[in-house]
């Protein structure tokens, strides 16, 4: 299925904004790029907007399936036309220079830029079968599916327990609130060290901590999805570390994925990674996908290459 | 003086001209205010000394204020009881038998506060929920201004409005035997002259909440309701009870629309529909009187103006305690 889907997209014309599915598959690939697609090589077809797809080497189901994904801040293009497939049970890293709109990209999951007056999305993003971007998906629904977790860990003014209750209690959680919160903590790898003080403010934490109780309090909502913007970039490096292992460990159970500057970080945590670049205009465009492995060993595009190996970003 | 140049802040890069020029120009005038130097000092000393009366003038006035209040309140005890001042509830200064206890007058303070605070708290509190979360920018720099020119009001038209608006309608729900002068007309327009401090330092306090409380609690799946009341308005808990403890204060020292609408009866009563009397009321009721200075009743109303004052103040320091005891830093 991920190899059909993926067949699928590298014949996709790089024209239309908003083409529809129908006429993406009827289109017929061009016959070099059928080639190549057997040969199991990604293909540069524009290079100011195809991006490369490396083939994927194991069997995967798509918790997001993005097409041609266009995000404005009024007349500003912050991101161009980006496909890309967020694999299921996996972490997949969003990596690119300041300013390239992996963050955007992000925020476009859980529909976070409908808060930013003026901003607006063009193209899919299914999710589940529906896309969710459309307006009349209901975005409070998409946020209580897809968590999130922010650069600056931001509790709330209110004790650790009620921080990790906030979500369930809004969105009208019935059954045992203590054993969820415990649940939570525990998943978050926070419980041990706050389990005698739960009455204490969230604010009262250390910032690894903190962080852990953000990343908590998003698991006690039950999401399918988890966003991670930058996630330990405020963190010292003990705190990255922990932070780090519990990407990998949450990824048995969800789907993350994690916008990071780091590329070492990108390295050691995710499963697939997206390597955008904003151009002189500064719209970001995705540049290459695939496994972080064949992205960081044998990445196919010049641009990649140059990024991983520091010469810019 | 060019061998100083590099070191006077005024030297510029050599290509920023005019601004060396100005630099040029302006040295000569700058050296010479410099200590020691004789110029400028006599009209400097002028201007630093009327700069620091008229800053102190205030100040002074604050502390002869307090200090007649205190002389005056001592007086007045020297003639009464303590007890029968802060022991009784009966409050009868003009008449023949007369009787200081302010309790009486306190009760009808607290009373018309309370309800000025029962309608100005929700009122306040919800157009400071709507100006900071809902509003779209060109309404609320619209809407805010409007509602802050309501406490630019005068109180008296307030208490006339009392009289001719309220009380009417308060007569057509309770009965045409309730008073025209009561404490739930006189504390119902209080309330709505509240309204503008309570919204305005709110929606302050809820504005300076960090954006990413708010999209940390959208991010839970959270409404915009969920977000304002249950993460904003709590975030901001500090600055929205100190908003409340000085509309209090400013409910209690509220004069005019009670002096008019609240009728002029001290009294004991749990009953709103009747009339009370406010300190405040009471201090405008002997003060337009032909009191003599040397009587009893004219010191009295130092002592009331002292019970007043200490209980302004202490509210006032209560709010400001609050505001810094319970403010959350947020780096």
């Amino acid at each position: 299925m991920a190899r059909n889907f993926f067949t699928m997209m590298k014949s996709t014309a790089p024209s239309a904004t908003e083409p529809s599915t129908a006429e993406r598959t009827v289109a017929p690939p061009p016959p070099s790029m059928k080639q190549d697609a057997a040969a199991g090589v990604g293909v540069h077809l524009d290079p100011t907007l195809e991006a490369v797809r490396h083939d994927f080497t194991e069997e995967v189901e798509m918790a997001l399936e993005l097409r041609d994904v266009s995000a404005f801040y009024g007349s500003f293009q912050a991101i161009d036309r980006i496909t890309l497939p967020v694999p299921r049970n996996r972490v997949t890293a969003l990596i690119g220079p300041s300013g390239c709109g992996k963050s955007t990209l992000l925020r476009c999951f859980n529909r976070m830029n409908d808060l930013i007056p003026g901003a607006r999305i063009t193209g899919r993003i299914d999710f589940g079968g529906r896309n969710l971007v459309d307006p009349n998906v209901d975005a409070v629904e998409v946020r209580r599916r897809i968590g999130m977790v922010f650069q600056k860990p931001n509790p709330f003014p209110k004790s650790i327990y009620e921080n990790v209750a906030f979500g369930a209690r809004i969105n009208g959680y019935s059954g045992d609130m203590d054993r969820l919160v415990e649940d939570s903590l525990r998943r978050a790898a926070l419980w041990d060290e706050v389990k005698d003080e739960l009455d204490k403010s969230g604010l009262a934490l250390s910032g690894g901590q903190q962080q852990r109780l953000c990343i908590g309090r998003a698991i006690a909502v039950q999401p399918e999805i988890i966003l991670m913007d930058e996630p330990a970039s405020a963190l010292d490096p003990v705190a990255t570390l922990k932070i780090e292992d519990l990407m990998r460990e949450l990824a048995e159970d969800y789907t993350i994925v994690v916008v990071t500057h780091n590329m070492q970080q990108a390295g050691r945590v995710s499963d697939y990674t997206a390597f955008l670049l904003a151009g002189e205009e500064r719209v970001g465009r995705l540049v290459e996908f695939g496994p972080t492995q064949d992205i960081f060993t044998n990445p196919l595009d010049q641009r990649t290459e140059d990024y991983i190996t520091g010469r810019y970003g | 003086m060019a061998a100083r140049q590099p070191n006077e802040p005024q030297a510029q890069p050599p290509q920023d001209t005019v601004r060396s020029l100005l630099a040029e120009l302006w040295r000569d005038r700058l050296q010479p205010s410099r200590p020691g130097s004789g110029r400028e000092t006599s009209a400097g000393r002028v201007i630093h000394a009327a700069l620091f009366l008229t800053a102190t003038l205030s100040a002074f006035v604050t502390i002869g204020i307090v200090l007649v209040l205190i002389f005056e309140t001592v007086e007045f005890f020297r003639e009464v009881p303590f007890l029968d001042f802060f022991g009784s509830t009966k409050w009868s200064a003009l008449f023949a038998e007369k009787q200081f206890g302010v309790w009486a007058l306190v009760w009808g303070t607290g009373m018309i506060a309370l309800i000025g605070l029962v309608v100005a708290i929700p009122l306040g509190l919800m157009a400071a929920v709507f100006l900071s979360e809902y509003a779209p920018p060109r309404v609320r720099a619209i809407v805010k201004p409007i509602l802050e020119i309501l406490a630019g009001v005068p109180t008296v038209v307030f208490g006339y409005f009392a009289l001719v608006s309220v009380s009417p309608v308060i007569r057509d729900i309770f009965g045409q035997d309730v008073g025209i002068y009561n404490a739930l007309s006189a504390g119902i327009v209080v309330g709505l002259m509240i309204v503008p401090i309570i919204a305005s330092l709110s929606e302050d306090a809820m504005r300076a909440v960090p954006r990413s409380l708010r999209e940390g609690a959208y991010a839970l799946g959270s409404t915009r309701m969920e977000v304002s009341l249950r993460v904003v308005l709590p975030a901001a808990f500090s600055g929205v009870v100190a908003s409340i403890i000085l509309a209090a204060s400013r409910a209690v020292g509220e004069t005019m629309a009670v002096t008019i609408a609240g009728g002029g009866n001290p009294q004991f009563g749990v009953n709103p529909l009747e009339a009370v009397q406010t300190m405040t009321a009471m201090i405008v009721q002997l003060s337009l009187g032909d009191t003599p200075t040397t009587s009893i009743e004219f010191k009295v109303l130092f002592a009331v103006a002292m019970t007043l004052f200490v209980l302004t103040l202490v509210m006032n320091i209560v709010a400001q305690w609050v505001s810094r005891r319970f403010r959350e830093e947020y780096e």
